[in-house]
């Protein structure tokens, strides 16, 4: 298929694996933590770890939106959905995260609640204007990719005047993110990040210059194929090599350094930073996360329905947390594929496709049986 | 009094008409609904008997029994409707025991309101479905639920045929060595229904796969080869199928992913939606597993069908107490084929 396949090329492949094999030299190892569950996905489902060398090491980073929502997060959408009988519009994704009283959305609608798979922000809309005497509430979750949807949504909303729409905010950011594993006292030992693939295509290369200039770890941004992701592996282990730390872009094809100006507006205009947002696995980070501005204030649910965020402690044996923060891998947990199973999750990381546990599960697990 | 006719009853107004409560009552209304649109569009002796059940001439051979529920949203995709995907669903699955489908019988719950025109093109396709695949549709029964109880047609329908004889085909069968094969490309039914449905347009031309392979199969089974199993990939797509295959015969399986075609369109759409073709339903493909040292001449014969002129060698059964379905990918690595987790897409069939 046009502009698919071709990052797809079985020989292509092979050619950059020689390189890395060949190029991949240091004792030490190359320790890379791909940021995006994309990536993550990419790595799994094309089997990449089979082409490379064993001093080239991928730690999975928490870019996985559905991963890093906290359980308390999910149960404010489920009391929302059940208490207050709106009908509560989601990604696909959310719907079998395990919360509160063993619940997941689709329990909960199961159970009689009005919850709507949806597709976009536009579904959630036509969805309000369908039920004008119904309240409907889009469950937003999300780094800058998703955001900008969710801010058109709302300008959308205020245009009409559609009072029976608002928006659950959950929207993340991702330098916050990367700031909290590289500052976390005894935190993973990492070389280089592969950096964000569409989440840059917003904001841009530019965010992540701090990280080579202040912390030293060369980052290159990577698109999601297959070849993006080995290609970004080649442009870190020859920084590496080189004792070099800078910005690159291996997804010219969508990256420039200063992003998507307008669509950096329009989520400015929008929304504004919260002064605390808790994360699981990276706990509470001040300034990490988006609300709405107190003149979108009607359409934000949280208000509107006056519904706290009430912090709720991980299942005691699921290691998700570490997991998200690089320190382990999906297969040093304890219930990983026992009593953990995409069919089954007990964490995060073992719902979402882009999840670190499920995507291990799914592609990789039989590299645990040899 | 002259003026009235003794058995009169005006017909049914199929332009305007609509299914009511009293379609389903077993009065006259009902009988109506069965005389004037069933039994005139499936038009066989054994419906027209008229019975409680229909009565069958003796059969000798090995009797293969199989039922099918349809649900499908929309009831009409490009490509088929409810109706045929209603005909060619069961033929497959008695067709996939090795067996020659000989009877159908069709069960229909419809929704109060539905407009008796759909109706009209659904049985019209179920009957022409049914009238070239050669097996008749002899008993049937009507249910109507008020509005909003149900959703326009669901369709059951089973079906019954015969075993040929010394074959016995089944899940558990497949042994190491054993040689996998496809009859051709995957996902073209589940994108067809998808980019159908209301919330979800797109205009990639994609047309449903619906068939009845029992043609199909009757030559693979001419052929002499030594099959193990046969399975059609519906519903969880064709991984979904293999895994339950190897967890019934306890084996592994190495596929190819560069030998499993898809369609560009299903690629294209699936791409766009984040799904994987292997997890999207078939109703007209079928999945062989055979002895390796015959593989070569099943394709040859699926092949010179029309409904497998695409068939290819797809991967081996492997010897794996994990029982994991593997595949190695285009790009020159391996991953897990693993059961579908959740639903990927309701009603589809």
């Amino acid at each position: 298929m046009k502009y698919v396949d071709e990052f797809r090329d079985g020989e292509l492949a092979r050619n950059i694996a020689a390189n890395i094999a060949r190029e991949a030299t240091a004792a030490s190892g190359y320790r890379l933590m791909e940021f995006c569950g994309g990536h993550t996905h990419a790595l799994s489902r094309y089997g990449i770890a089979d082409l490379l060398p064993a001093s080239v090491r991928m730690i999975h980073g928490p870019g996985c939106p559905v991963c890093v929502l906290p359980i308390g997060r999910v149960d404010q959408a489920i009391r929302l959905a059940r208490e207050h009988g709106v009908i509560l519009c989601t990604y696909a994704d959310t719907m079998l995260v395990p919360c509160s009283d063993n619940l997941t959305l689709m329990r909960a609608k199961s159970g009689g609640a009005d919850v709507r798979m949806i597709y976009s922000t536009q579904d959630a809309l036509k969805i309000a204007r369908d039920n004008p005497g119904r309240q409907v509430v889009f469950f937003a979750i999300g780094f800058e990719t998703t955001t900008p949807p969710t801010a058109v949504a709302v300008k959308q909303a205020a245009t009409e005047g559609l009072t029976n729409f608002s928006v659950l905010c959950n929207h993340v950011l991702t330098p916050a993110a990367m700031h909290a594993i590289l500052s976390a006292p005894g935190g993973v030992a990492l070389d280089g990040f592969v950096g964000p693939a569409h989440v840059s295509t917003v904001i841009g290369s530019k965010p992540y210059e701090v990280f080579a200039d202040d912390y030293g770890k060369p980052v290159v941004i990577a698109g999601f194929e297959p070849l993006d992701v080995m290609q970004a592996i080649l442009m870190l282990i020859r920084q590496i090599n080189e004792g070099r730390a800078t910005v690159e872009n291996e997804f010219t094809r969508a990256v420039t350094r200063e992003g998507n100006l307008k669509a950096q507006a329009l989520v400015e205009e929008v929304f504004e930073l919260r002064e605390m947002f808790e994360w699981r696995g990276l706990g509470s980070i001040p300034h990490s996360a988006l609300t709405l501005r107190p003149e979108f204030a009607e359409f934000d649910a949280e208000l509107k329905f006056s519904i706290d965020y009430v912090a709720v402690r991980d299942h005691k044996a699921c290691e998700c947390a570490a997991i998200l923060r690089g320190e382990k891998r999906p297969q040093d947990c304890k219930i990983f594929g026992t009593v953990c199973t995409p069919h089954n999750p007990i964490g995060s990381c073992m719902v979402s496709s882009e999840g670190a546990c499920a995507a291990h599960y799914s592609y990789g697990r039989f590299r645990d049986a040899a | 009094m002259d003026k009235v006719k003794p058995n009169y009853s005006r017909p049914l107004d199929f332009k305007q008409g609509r299914v009511e409560l009293s379609h389903g009552s077993g009065g006259r209304a009902m009988a109506q609904l069965i005389a004037e649109l069933f039994t005139a569009d499936f038009d066989n002796a054994y419906l027209a008997q008229g019975n409680d059940g229909a009565l069958l001439p003796q059969i000798a051979g090995r009797l293969v029994m199989s039922c099918d529920g349809h649900v499908v949203s929309p009831l009409f995709f490009a490509g088929g409707d409810i109706g045929c995907l209603s005909v060619h669903g069961t033929i497959n699955d008695v067709a996939m025991m090795g067996a020659r489908p000989l009877y159908l019988a069709a069960s229909f719950i419809l929704e109060e309101g539905f407009p008796l025109a759909d109706l009209k093109r659904i049985v019209a396709s179920m009957a022409n479905a049914a009238r070239v695949a050669g097996v008749p549709i002899v008993a049937g029964d009507t249910k109507v639920v008020e509005q909003g109880k149900g959703d326009g047609v669901f369709i059951i329908t089973t079906g019954v045929g015969v075993a040929r004889e010394g074959i016995t085909l089944s899940g558990d069968l497949a042994q190491p060595g054993d040689t996998i094969l496809l009859s051709g490309t995957i996902g073209d039914h589940g994108m067809a229904v998808l980019s159908q449905r209301e919330n979800l347009t797109f205009d990639a031309p994609i047309v449903s796969d619906t068939a009845a392979l029992h043609g199909l199969v009757a030559a693979m089974l001419d052929s002499g080869a030594k099959l193990r199993v046969l399975r059609d990939p519906t519903r969880g797509g064709l991984a979904t199928t293999l895994n339950e295959i190897a967890k019934q015969s306890g084996v592994g399986m190495m596929l190819h992913e560069s030998a499993i075609a898809v369609n560009q369109p299903v690629e294209a759409a699936c791409e766009f939606l984040g799904l994987d073709p292997l997890y999207v339903a078939n109703e007209g493909k079928l999945v062989a597993i055979c002895a390796p040292e015959d593989g070569g001449r099943l394709l040859e014969v699926m092949r010179a069908h029309p409904l497998a002129s695409e068939a290819a060698i797809i991967g081996e059964v492997t010897e794996d107490a994990h029982g994991f379905v593997q595949m190695t990918t285009k790009l020159g690595g391996r991953r897990i084929v693993d059961w579908l987790a959740g639903e990927q897409l309701p009603r589809i069939c």
